[in-house]
């Protein structure tokens, strides 16, 4: 355990500096996925399914590759057919048999969009005239989108080797319920016969799309001796190595995966969908391939979240105190096993103190795109339908929804339901702080309501690698494996200037490709500025060793008799004002003499993120003859451990709860009869824009994570858990009905309020 | 069919390129100029990542044929800077941090511009709906708002 550096001491950290990639980005100067050109590049297309379930009877792509300008064409045929085998290497599990056939459809199509063959040609023209040349025979199958009805007994089966796991005696029959996860504490039971009031509901959600603003793309260039060099978006390079790798089948030394800019991810950039496509295509034509998703193709063929429904059941004494929570969730997972069901369970309840408390999850395939990571995955779509009942709990007995979450909260030392027991954590502060905000005491007016929910997060930690450089002249350069998704270089500058003792404008950061700096795992799981912060803190650690030891030389005195202060070596001990300090200019100047170049490493596997929780208020006017619901003032507060760099803490919570907004009321997946997404385009698919919010208010509440260096926690993904209830909880009051199922749009609270 | 030759002037110099009839303003930009600030999300003229300005006017550039370039004076976001002088919009964006991805700023930056250009005393409520055609997934746009509110003070300041 480290001693967390005291706030009062730290003269980066705490700051607001431009951070090192700025200038680039408001000027147009950054390279993102799609800006990449190699000389003699061809443009690669996706030929997809247009049916949402059939068998591939047969793929002729003869009549494509006599089209002017086709240089390749690319089938499941083209890459090896590798049998099931889950991996930890994108965020949550990933099945590398799953994720090729996402790639590449085999055998059967099991969504409108899916991928059944690549094209590259000379031009765009040519490969958009050749899609419609390759000729592919379907039998059309019957499908299935919902997922009450894909868990129905006369259901179309997607998959006959699925059998529900987690269910004894093990099922014989295939199914489409992959998984069924239990976390249970106590006797619940024996808890709700303790109830004097028992609250039921069911609650619903539509899968959402992360909707980065930028689609997937990248550029592949497979030599002829098989080594490759691939540039992308992604929220990993090492990721995106690993995938490319096992796909393909091909050895990881061998690909060069060098990370562009990323615009926007959210999860949903976690794995892989175009590399080992543009990868075959290159290896076959000898030329560079760059692939660029179209909007549609996003909407229809990459992400999004899964939708689901939550059954709770909660019971309480008259004083507020919970006895008992039960609740279902059941989730789609799209086309392939794997929703976010057991974060989602493990997740919802964390927030409160109980004794007795069972959460069910069921895993569902059905003929959608298969879900990706969305944002602390899972955690939004069963909070919603805890912290809808919490509320009803506390209308029911007439108590402050504040009031009735601090009797009931998570401190440190409460066992969670899903078993660990919670330590450092900070709910109760964001609750106090929530109830002592301005904005909590604003009068309402007629037709308005307001809405409290909290939320919880894990955060985790993983595998980071760092480098640090002390240049010629005393500056650093931070070389990391974390793609830069909202500010870490700054915070990874800042972090190494703190450690150091040097300005922040004395330390570059850059991230570099995967073979210029050890392993790392994904930006993902609000994990950089902690894990790779770790890294970055721990290898400037490692260099200042190096700078005492080049001080000693020079000076010819015992290691121990240097210390490392304010930026500057200094003799200490019987050795104190011997000799002037040595600043690391110095030091740098004198490198080759001492020992050559001044360079440190670390690699860790970080572990001790601290827990993320969160407390939002949402005020709504109701539009009683609209039904149009607008968001008045919105408060986030969350305990962020500490704060490196305030400004990028406070966007992330400012941007996951507008996205919470928009999941609350507008964004959705519509599918018409025959299985086809009905609004794949920014048009139909409504994401909030400026004029539909206020200000987000962000007040952070800082408990320090003594497994930090600095006292960081995670904080990017416990913004989006809360919104969905607070606003529907918000509605709740301002129009008196609770709005089980999202979106909250016009028609269905005009509806609402036309039935009451 | 065979290319046209179009002319027009970019970021104040005279540019020339052949484009194919149906080509984009955005694709020619990106794929001919290697103007790559301008940014597809959509190219359905519904994110704004690929805003520039045409004749003073503010448009999608994914929306306007390239062949319609032809005489027309065209400002995209890599000629908002003054040399190596960042545009008030541009500074105040880094200081507010009002990009995180920073995919949808250089439309943002151009439609700001173009909104300041307007009037440089703009509420939150013109701001926002100015700015209602440009996404942004990342901020929320709380922080681009108050970074064009700061703009605008900074710009009267110098008037």
């Amino acid at each position: 355990m480290n001693v967390v550096a005291n706030k009062t001491d730290l003269k980066v950290v705490g700051t607001r500096p431009i951070r090192p990639d700025g200038v680039d980005k408001v000027t147009g100067r950054a390279t993102f996925g799609a800006d990449f050109f190699l000389p003699g590049m061809l443009v690669g297309r996706i030929k997809r399914s247009p049916h949402a379930h059939a068998k591939i009877i047969k793929i002729d792509a003869t009549k494509a590759l006599a089209h002017p300008g086709v240089k390749a064409v690319v089938t499941s045929a083209d890459f090896p057919n590798i049998p099931s085998e889950e991996a930890f290497v994108g965020e949550g599990p990933t099945n590398f048999r799953d994720l090729s056939r996402n790639c590449l459809a085999r055998d059967k199509v099991l969504y409108e969009g899916h991928a059944v063959a690549g094209i590259a040609a000379l031009t765009a023209e040519a490969a958009e005239a050749a899609l419609d040349l390759i000729e592919v025979t379907y039998e059309v199958l019957p499908h299935v989108i919902d997922v009450e009805d894909a868990m129905a007994d006369n259901a179309p089966i997607l998959h006959d080797d699925i059998f529900t796991q987690g269910v004894d005696p093990k099922p014989t029959k295939a199914s489409n319920v992959a998984k069924r996860v239990q976390f249970a504490k106590g006797d619940i039971a024996a808890g709700f016969a303790q109830a004097d009031v028992i609250i039921e509901g069911r609650y619903t959600t539509q899968p959402v799309h992360q909707a980065y603003i930028e689609p997937h793309a990248c550029v592949v260039s497979v030599a002829a001796d098989g080594q490759s060099t691939v540039w992308c978006s992604s929220q990993g390079q090492f990721m995106v190595r690993a995938f490319t790798s096992k796909v393909l089948g091909v050895d990881m030394s061998s690909i060069r995966v060098t990370p562009a800019e990323i615009g926007g991810g959210f999860g949903g950039k976690t794995l892989v969908y175009l590399e080992p496509v543009a990868y075959a295509l290159s290896r076959q034509c000898g030329k560079p391939v760059k692939m660029v998703m179209s909007r549609e193709e996003v909407f229809r063929a990459s992400g999004p979240t899964s939708g689901g429904t939550v059954e709770v059941k909660i019971g309480a004494k008259n004083d507020g105190t919970i006895v008992a929570a039960d609740v279902v969730l059941k989730f789609q997972a799209g086309a392939f096993a794997g929703s976010p069901v057991a974060p989602g369970a493990m997740c919802c309840l964390a927030m409160y103190d109980l004794e007795h408390a069972r959460v069910v999850g069921y895993d569902v395939v059905s003929n959608r795109p298969k879900v990706a990571a969305y944002r602390a995955p899972g955690a939004p779509i069963s909070t919603f339908g805890v912290e809808c009942a919490v509320d009803e709990l506390a209308r029911k007995l007439n108590m402050d929804p504040i009031e009735l979450r601090l009797k009931n909260a998570a401190k440190n030392g409460t066992k969670a339901v899903y078993g660990p027991t919670l330590t450092n954590i900070g709910l109760i502060e964001t609750l106090e702080a929530a109830k002592n905000s301005a904005h909590y005491k604003i009068p309402l007016g007629k037709n308005q309501g307001r809405g409290i929910a909290t939320g919880f997060w894990f955060n985790i930690g993983g595998e980071s690698s760092a480098t640090i450089h002390i240049n010629e002249d005393g500056t650093a350069v931070v070389a990391t494996g974390s793609p830069d998704i909202g500010g870490s270089r700054a915070s990874m500058a800042m972090m190494a200037a703190e450690t150091l003792g040097i300005p922040y404008d004395k330390v570059r950061a850059i991230v570099a490709d995967t073979s210029s700096v050890g392993f790392t795992f994904v930006t993902g799981g609000s994990r950089v500025t902690f894990a790779t912060g770790m890294a970055t803190v721990q290898a400037t650690e490692n260099v200042i060793g190096q700078l005492r030891q080049r001080a000693a030389m020079i000076w010819d005195i015992p290691v121990d008799a240097v210390e490392w202060k304010d930026g500057e070596a200094v003799p200490a001990g019987s050795n104190a004002g011997k000799f002037p300090p040595l600043t690391l200019a110095d030091i740098a100047l004198k490198a080759a003499r001492t020992g050559g170049p001044i360079v440190a490493e670390s690699a860790v596997n970080a572990q001790g993120a601290g827990p993320g929780f969160a407390t939002h208020i949402c005020d709504v006017e109701v539009d009683p003859e609209t039904g149009y619901t607008q968001i008045l003032r919105y408060t986030s507060i969350q305990d962020v451990g500490r704060a490196i760099h305030p400004s990028y803490v406070e966007g992330q919570i400012q941007g996951g709860a507008v996205q919470g907004i928009g999941w609350a009321l507008n964004e959705e997946y519509v599918y018409d009869k025959n299985g086809k997404l009905d609004n794949a385009s920014f048009l139909d698919y409504r994401v909030p824009v400026a004029s539909d919010l206020p200000m987000i208010d962000a007040i952070l509440v800082e408990v320090p994570n003594p497994r930090h260096p600095y006292g960081v926690k995670g904080v990017g993904e416990v913004p989006i858990v809360p919104p969905m209830a607070a606003v529907s909880n918000a509605v709740r009051g301002a129009i008196g009905i609770r709005m089980p199922d999202l979106p909250i749009n016009p028609p269905k609270v005009r509806a609402a309020i036309d039935a009451k | 069919m065979s290319k046209i030759h179009v002319t027009a002037t970019i970021n104040g110099e005279v540019a020339e390129f052949l484009a194919e009839p149906s080509q984009s303003l955005l694709d020619a930009l990106r794929d001919n100029l290697r103007l790559t600030g301008s940014k597809e999300g959509c190219g359905t003229g519904d994110c704004g990542a690929c805003s520039v300005m045409v004749d003073g006017r503010l448009m999608c550039s994914c929306l306007m044929l390239a062949p319609e370039a032809q005489g027309k004076s065209i400002v995209t976001v890599e000629g908002i800077a003054n040399g190596e002088k960042l545009h008030p919009v541009q500074q105040k964006f880094l200081e507010h941090a009002a990009l995180q991805c920073g995919f949808c700023t250089p439309g943002l930056i151009v439609a700001a511009k173009a909104l300041l250009d307007r009037t440089l005393e703009p509420t939150d409520t013109e701001i926002r709906y100015w700015l209602a055609g440009n996404l942004c997934r990342c901020t929320g746009y709380d922080k681009i708002v108050r970074a064009v509110q700061d703009a605008a003070a900074e710009l009267r300041a110098a008037r």
